[in-house]
């Protein structure tokens, strides 16, 4: 089978613990539990946590920095899911020195990431520093993480900046697919009056909608066991991510009303299995 | 008194989401322009405000400069509370202009 160029899609934010790293590993586990091959790379060195989340952490040998060094080849350092076998991980590495992290260097795993795998997710670090900016270089897409709070609304709007203007797409003047997922929404704070609304986010960062994952018990779950979420027992957030998967790849626009992954959840509930997405 | 600011208090929280999108439109405005140059407004006030403080002396938290941005027009609004019966500093002869 001839296989479709390879796509880099970055999951980004600006500002730390708004849910990139949890929505790289949902992401990436959905798209290959729909049978595409996917590796997710962790980009935050030093403070590595992909691998906690993927629940892998103790099948880490080689990384990232190691790979980039040549102190061990792709194959080595790449760890294949237990559980999706489409699904793999590149580890960040625990070293303190950030300029392990050279553009010839990520270019060069990266293009050798594409010849095998059909997506490649870019977990960035928070921040608008080296990793950060590695990890949205090279990227064709762009997922900005978002939650409904001033200063994360803030940091995106200056991550956007920085994907308009410091990727290589940018640079050869191509454009660049930007998507919003917001993540810890409360419908409930919103009718209140204490949280901006979808609307809100939307109108003021200006990019198309990919999802909205609600606040959810079942994120930290899935973070204690080590499960992404698109592999941990039926959720609302669980929906909600496949939802924004079926979206990034273009089979349903986003359902900013979240009655999508509402009425799904709950239908799912009432007859004790979900439709297969 | 207490009892009005209680409920001044609590019409405020209940309109947080609307302080927070105003604010955050000013924010955001500030940041896109000049090309990304966050910093641009800070630099355009402390300019400002020294080009001021020739001619009148007033008090740094006395110059606001905003920018508001609504639809396609931006407005950079400059804000200066002279102190009553401003100072004016050295004798400079075209100062009716201010």
């Amino acid at each position: 089978m001839a296989k479709s160029e390879a796509k880099i899609i970055v999951i980004t934010s600006g500002k730390g613990g708004v849910g990139k790293t949890t929505t790289s590993a949902a992401i990436a586990a959905e798209l290959a539990h729909r049978g595409h091959k996917t590796v997710v790379v962790d980009f935050d060195i030093g403070l590595r946590n992909l691998d906690l989340i993927m629940g892998c952490e103790r099948r880490v040998i080689f990384d990232f920095v190691n790979v980039i060094q040549n102190d061990a080849n792709l194959s080595q350092a790449l760890i294949r899911d237990k559980r999706e076998e489409n699904l793999f991980v590149l580890p960040a590495s625990q070293t303190r020195d950030k300029d392990a992290l050279t553009q010839e260097g990520v270019e060069r795993i990266l293009n050798e990431l594409k010849k095998d795998f059909e997506y490649i997710v870019c977990d960035s670090p928070a921040g608008i520093e080296r990793g950060a900016l590695m990890a949205l270089y090279f990227a064709d897409e762009a997922v900005v993480v978002t939650n409904p709070e001033v200063s994360s609304v803030r940091d995106s709007d200056r991550i956007i900046g920085v994907l308009n203007s410091k990727t290589k797409r940018a640079e050869q003047g191509q454009e660049m697919k930007k998507h919003l997922l917001i993540t810890r929404y409360s419908q409930y704070r919103v009718q209140r009056g204490e949280m901006l609304s979808i609307k809100d986010v939307q109108e003021i960062l200006a990019i198309p909608l990919l999802g909205v994952i609600p606040e959810s018990t079942a994120v930290l779950n899935a973070s204690n066991h080590g499960i992404p979420v698109t592999l941990g027992n039926a959720s609302d957030a669980k929906c909600a991510y496949q939802d924004a998967v079926a979206c990034l790849l273009g089979e349903e626009p986003a359902s900013a009303s979240q009655k999508g992954w509402k009425s799904k959840f709950l239908g799912g509930l009432r007859l004790f299995s979900r439709s297969p997405a | 008194m207490s009892i009005f600011s209680k409920f001044l208090e609590l019409g405020n929280s209940r309109k947080s989401a609307k302080v927070a999108r105003e604010r955050l439109q000013i924010v955001v405005s500030y940041q896109r322009t000049e090309g990304g140059d966050a910093d641009f407004l800070s630099k355009l006030r402390h300019e400002l405000l020294s080009v001021i403080c020739k001619y009148v002396k007033v008090d740094r938290d006395q110059v606001n400069v905003q920018l508001k941005r609504t639809g396609s027009c931006s407005v950079l609004e400059l804000n200066i509370t002279l102190p009553t019966g401003a100072e004016l500093s050295i004798g400079e002869p075209d100062l009716k202009i201010l």
